[in-house]
């Protein structure tokens, strides 16, 4: 198997962060009211760790399919800000048996325009018999 | 600092259900385009779980994280977890889900000081009380204000 190419995602808009947080339901003003983020000490409205994080988890979902999927960790690394671009990508850490399924182990990374870190996650999938090939998109977003 | 006393404080069990329209929301908003979210029964992406935001607001003392006492200014999300027992619940899926808080740890960090990490478990059984599903979710706590180095709070 072989992951498919990198994902870019961004540059991330407000707009973005606000279709997230109504989508997820953590509706923490740091991450879309500009003066509540400026007073609690940040340049701008901090992107919701989540989104990255989803994004990022989509790749691989994309790729090996939704049903497949049996654990995703992450950790946060840097913040992210409107304006940033993400570029995901991952890689197969192993392949084994278990219980008689076949499993993949990825480790995937997201990084900012800057080359910093965002956030980092690992996943295990049932591995599918052909895993389809992945098209990469331009901008990762479904037009408005 | 967090209070060592909320450790396995347990919230009310809460109702979630997997719908089809929060799937399709979601998956547009993290750019998930894989043809099983659009199907006659949709699979949800990964990391749909985050939205028990939604459910567990729907019934009062559900939630124990505020017993943990984190700081909103200091306070972050530093790691998230979600594990399934099988394929991950469709569409029509109706989840008991109970949280409690899991451990509460310090750790000396290089540039903050004393980092403090509290992990908070929700399980999500099906009606048979099949164990579907697990998030966990670690925030962290400064000693001092962050540089923002972190997803938010959580």
């Amino acid at each position: 198997m072989i992951p498919p190419p990198p994902r870019v995602f961004g540059p991330i808009t407000r707009t973005d962060v606000v279709r997230y947080q109504g989508a997820s339901g953590d509706l923490n003003p740091v991450h879309h009211d500009e003066p509540f983020a400026l007073g609690a000490g940040y340049p701008a409205p901090l992107v919701v760790g989540m989104l990255p994080a989803g994004v990022m988890f989509a790749w691989a979902s994309d790729w090996l399919g939704p049903a497949n999927v049996r654990r995703v960790r992450c950790r946060w690394q840097a913040p992210v800000f409107p304006g940033d671009v993400l570029t995901t990508s991952g890689t197969i850490a192993r392949e084994y048996d278990d219980g008689g399924e076949r499993r993949v182990d990825l480790e995937l990374v997201s990084t900012k325009q800057d080359g910093a870190v965002a956030v980092r996650g690992w996943a295990t999938f049932v591995a599918p018999p052909t895993p389809p090939p992945l098209a990469p998109s331009t901008d990762g977003k479904e037009s408005r | 600092m967090l209070n060592q006393a909320a450790v396995g404080a347990s919230g009310e069990p809460f109702e979630l259900v997997v719908e089809r329209g929060k799937i399709g929301e979601l998956a547009r908003a993290i750019g998930a385009e894989h043809p099983d979210h659009r199907s006659a029964q949709p699979v949800p992406p990964p990391t749909f779980l985050t939205t028990m935001f939604h459910w567990e607001r729907l019934r009062l003392d559900s939630n124990p994280w505020h017993r943990v006492g984190m700081s909103e200014e200091r306070g972050m999300h530093a790691e998230q977890e979600y594990v399934f027992h099988g394929p991950p619940p469709v569409a029509g899926t109706r989840l008991l889900c109970t949280s409690r808080i899991e451990s509460i740890t310090e750790k000396h960090g290089k540039r903050g000081g004393t980092l403090t990490f509290a992990v908070m478990v929700t399980e999500l059984r099906d009606d048979s009380g099949r164990l579907v599903a697990e998030a966990r979710m670690t925030g962290v706590e400064t000693e001092r204000a962050p540089d923002g180095a972190a997803g938010g709070a959580p």
